[in-house]
């Protein structure tokens, strides 16, 4: 035989954890890296004024006001779109062609990279139908990048929906939308807002479909066919043009801090929802 | 019938409608990409304009030959980096650390999965770049940088999907094969790698997906130079590159161009994504 | 089978006639011929899989929730046939109440559970809920253990608490009939007591189906009862006759325990 097997045991959880440590250290480094350089550059001031002088001076208050502003028109197109279809497929049908056709194109959306995306959402939304470089565009583009993950996210809340509450529903004399409306989505709904948080964080880093559809104006937006840079068009823009590399790092420290709140909301309330129900 | 019944018949409708939100999104992209894209892809032969050389947009020259195999080589070096040190990361997850251990480390992951993409490449120019320049020579762009950027990117994805597959296996895999007098290496190896087999695929294949569709981090640190790279070190672009970079100022056949580029791309991902669809869902097939 | 001696001079709610069930192609209710009585308790006992709550749920036609469920045959409730066409079912529903053998409170509080119902139907005056509430805890035999904490999560209380908020959470609904599936299954002794208690005192005002897999609690609760076998009416008539003198020899060996 070859060696004894706890020396190759030994060996491999050696080599295994030190490239487990490796590929934590590396992502920990990123974080702590952007974070050292960026968040002496944040003070009020930094927050609260909007870019000078093409983004050498000021601060990046028009581009949170933009990331805002698409975020929120995304998920306020993207949540009623996906939550709907997530209902329709659990609720409302049985499994079939009609489902599977639907979610295959649900899964192909979420496989499409953001650069094509933003393509389309420029080709039809800036272009065709002429709503120029503006929130619009970007926020519609944004939705149906997002749409996929919302109805992924609310499926597997519903799913998770112990049978039996809907079959008492329907015992007391329910309809299938009282049922669904009264017992379903109550207690689906923090699985359903956790989809949500999670395609917020998405947006907030998105670029690539932004930068061709929302375009990349300084100024302060004041209307949904306004253009508007959000924070990681104008952190792409600062560093690859080299224009101000501490601004760059502060936008970047925003833009982190900001995920990591998301991520944090996302956590506390998975454990919430689990806690509840297990 | 009951009036709330009848409510309810005309909410299914609703929802129907909805519901098919999502494909008919699919389908208009899908249209309107290849109606945009594909005239021009016939008008200058599909064989040149996939295996030519030449990009000159300005002289109609339509080769995307570079950028295709841009995008291979700079997958391929993602998946070099990515696969190995995600999957020894699922596995010391699942096998090798202590429930502490992996409530710290799971969420550190998923956020890293959140870090937008542009941050990655900045990282990449400023710390990467330089150092590959130092220690290699070439200037640095080059398929190496945009290689480790993307592995590094992908790690999330290949990470959670795998510990996810491990974890759906019946415990009764591993109790069997402990009680067989297997060591935990062991049992790994010859046990619940083949079984989860399937999902890591999945998680391969997704991985792929993503390092293919990546733009900006691999515009930041690429080289972005229309040639067929001749060595880790040189420079590259990729598909996605070829798209940001000239879709701001394309007009007429040019931009109708970069929309055959992303046939292409889409294409490449479609199938992609339908294979890893079907090595998944094989697994999964009692899910319902 | 048919089957035989009924109490004079009380009224047959329920007619079922050769009426046959189907899950798609497999038959789980072979032909019945049953009458069920004003304000009786009819015990519905039986060896597992022997169709007891399919033929519940086909009372009130919950199997219509399950993919490919058929019905030949008739059923009159009140002398309406249940399953002809323009029957309201969500009426239907409300007006038999069924209780699961698990106790399932649903994640609210007691109030809210029981309140579910008369809120689906309509009901929005707070105090019209406050009372229905009030009344249908009372008639359950909850209300004195549970008067001064509504507001808690109907999860957080003993299971026999929960079953007997189940049953009052059909109550508020003002049903006819009470249909009652192993209600008392999972339940210590105690708390089965507080619930055949509570059944002898609801027949006054109800009419009552109790399927339980316990044959002495139908001995001891039920007026009249029927013995399914292999989705078949087997016999049924008054519980004294057929606990001591059953006309079926497969009645006799199950009541006995020589199969089960």
């Amino acid at each position: 035989m070859s060696l004894d097997p706890r020396l190759t045991q030994r060996l491999a959880k050696a080599v295994l954890w030190a490239m487990t440590v490796l590929t934590v250290a590396v992502l920990v480094f990123i974080i702590v890296f952007v974070l050292r350089k960026g968040l002496p550059v944040i003070d009020l001031g930094f927050l609260t004024k909007s870019p000078v002088d093409m983004g050498k001076g000021g601060g990046i208050f028009s581009t949170i006001v933009g990331t805002a502003a698409l975020t929120a028109l995304a998920v306020l197109i993207a949540t009623p779109l996906g939550v709907g279809t997530a209902i329709f497929l659990t609720e409302y049908t049985w499994e079939n062609t009609v489902t599977r056709v639907i979610r295959f194109g649900a899964e192909c959306l979420a496989g499409i990279p953001s650069i094509i995306f933003g393509l389309f959402g420029f080709i039809l939304f800036v272009t065709t139908l002429g709503f120029g470089w503006s929130i619009l565009s970007g926020g519609l583009t944004l939705a149906f990048m997002i749409l996929p993950t919302i109805i992924r996210t609310s499926e597997e809340a519903i799913k998770s929906v112990p049978p039996v509450f809907r079959t008492v529903s329907f015992s007391l004399g329910g309809t299938k939308w009282q049922t669904v409306t009264r017992v379903v989505l109550p207690s689906a709904l923090p699985g359903i807002v956790t989809g949500i948080i999670l395609s917020i964080g998405r947006s907030i880093g998105e670029t690539a479909a932004v930068i061709f559809t929302a375009g990349s104006a300084l100024r302060l937006p004041t209307s949904l066919f306004s253009s508007s840079r959000t924070m990681s068009v104008h952190f792409y823009i600062l560093a690859r043009e080299g224009i101000s590399m501490s601004r760059a790092y502060g936008t970047a420290a925003v833009l982190i801090i900001a995920i990591l709140l998301v991520n944090i909301a996302t956590y506390r309330l998975m454990n919430r929802f689990i806690r509840k129900y297990s | 019938m009951n009036r709330l019944e009848k409510k309810d018949r005309l909410i299914r409708l609703a929802l129907l409608v909805v519901a098919f939100s999502a494909v008919s999104i699919l389908v208009v992209i899908t249209v309107f990409m290849f109606g945009q894209g594909t005239p021009v892809m016939f008008k200058y032969g599909l064989g040149k304009f996939l295996a030519g050389s030449d990009w000159y947009p300005s002289e109609k020259s339509f080769g995307l030959w570079p950028m295709i195999v841009g995008s291979l080589y700079v997958t391929l070096g993602a998946m070099v980096i990515g696969v190995p040190f995600g999957l020894a990361c699922a596995i010391v997850l699942t096998e090798f650390s202590s429930r502490r251990v992996r409530r710290i480390l799971k969420p550190v992951i998923e956020l890293l999965a959140g870090i937008p993409s542009v941050v990655y490449g900045f990282i990449g120019v400023v710390i990467l770049v330089p150092f590959i320049r130092e220690t290699f020579g070439g200037p640095g762009l080059s398929v190496l940088a945009a290689s480790v950027i993307l592995g590094i990117m992908i790690l999330p994805t290949i990470i959670s999907i795998s510990v996810d597959s491990i974890e759906a296996l019946p415990p009764a895999y591993r109790a069997g094969s402990v009680a067989l007098g297997a060591t935990t290496w062991q049992t790994v190896r010859m046990v619940i790698l083949p079984a989860a087999r399937s999902g890591i695929i999945a998680s391969i294949i997704l991985g792929m997906g993503r390092a293919i569709g990546e733009t900006m981090a691999v515009i930041m640190v690429a080289g972005n130079a229309v040639s067929v790279p001749g060595s880790v070190l040189a420079p590259v672009r990729t598909l996605t590159s070829n798209i940001a970079l000239e879709m701001g100022y394309a007009a007429g056949e040019h931009r109708q161009a970069l929309f055959a580029t992303g046939v292409v791309l889409f294409v490449i991902i479609m199938v992609l994504n339908t294979v890893a669809n079907l090595t998944s869902s094989r697994r999964r097939g009692t899910r319902r | 089978m048919r089957e035989e001696g009924t109490t004079a001079g009380a009224a047959a709610v329920i007619r079922v006639s050769r009426f046959s069930h189907y899950f798609g192609g497999v038959r789980t209710l072979d032909g019945l011929d049953l009458e069920v009585f004003r304000n009786e308790i009819l015990g519905v006992i039986g060896p597992a899989g022997s169709g007891k709550s399919t033929f519940l749920c086909a009372l009130n036609r919950l199997n219509d929730l399950v993919r490919g469920s058929r019905v030949e045959g008739r059923v009159e409730i009140e002398g309406e046939d249940i399953y002809g066409p323009g029957t309201d079912v969500i009426a239907l529903r409300r007006k038999l109440g069924m209780v699961f053998a698990t106790p399932v409170p649903l994640p609210r509080s007691i109030f809210e559970n029981v309140a579910f119902g008369p809120r689906m139907a309509g009901v929005r005056d707070r105090a019209a809920l406050v009372g229905i509430v009030r009344d249908s805890l009372e008639k359950a035999g909850l209300y004195e253990e549970v008067q001064d904490r509504l507001g808690t999560s109907g999860l957080k209380i003993s299971g026999g608490q929960q079953q007997r908020l189940c049953l009052a959470r059909i109550l508020a609904l003002k049903p006819d009939f009470i249909l009652l599936d192993e209600p008392t299954s999972g339940l210590d002794p105690i708390s089965t007591m507080k619930i055949e208690d509570s059944l002898r005192r609801l027949k006054k005002e109800y009419t009552i189906i109790l399927v339980t897999n316990n044959v002495k609690q139908a001995a001891r609760v039920a007026d009249r009862t029927a013995f399914f076998l292999e989705g078949r009416l087997v016999e049924a008539g008054p519980t004294a006759k057929i606990f001591t003198a059953p006309e079926d020899r497969r009645t006799d060996d199950y009541l006995r325990g020589r199969f089960g």
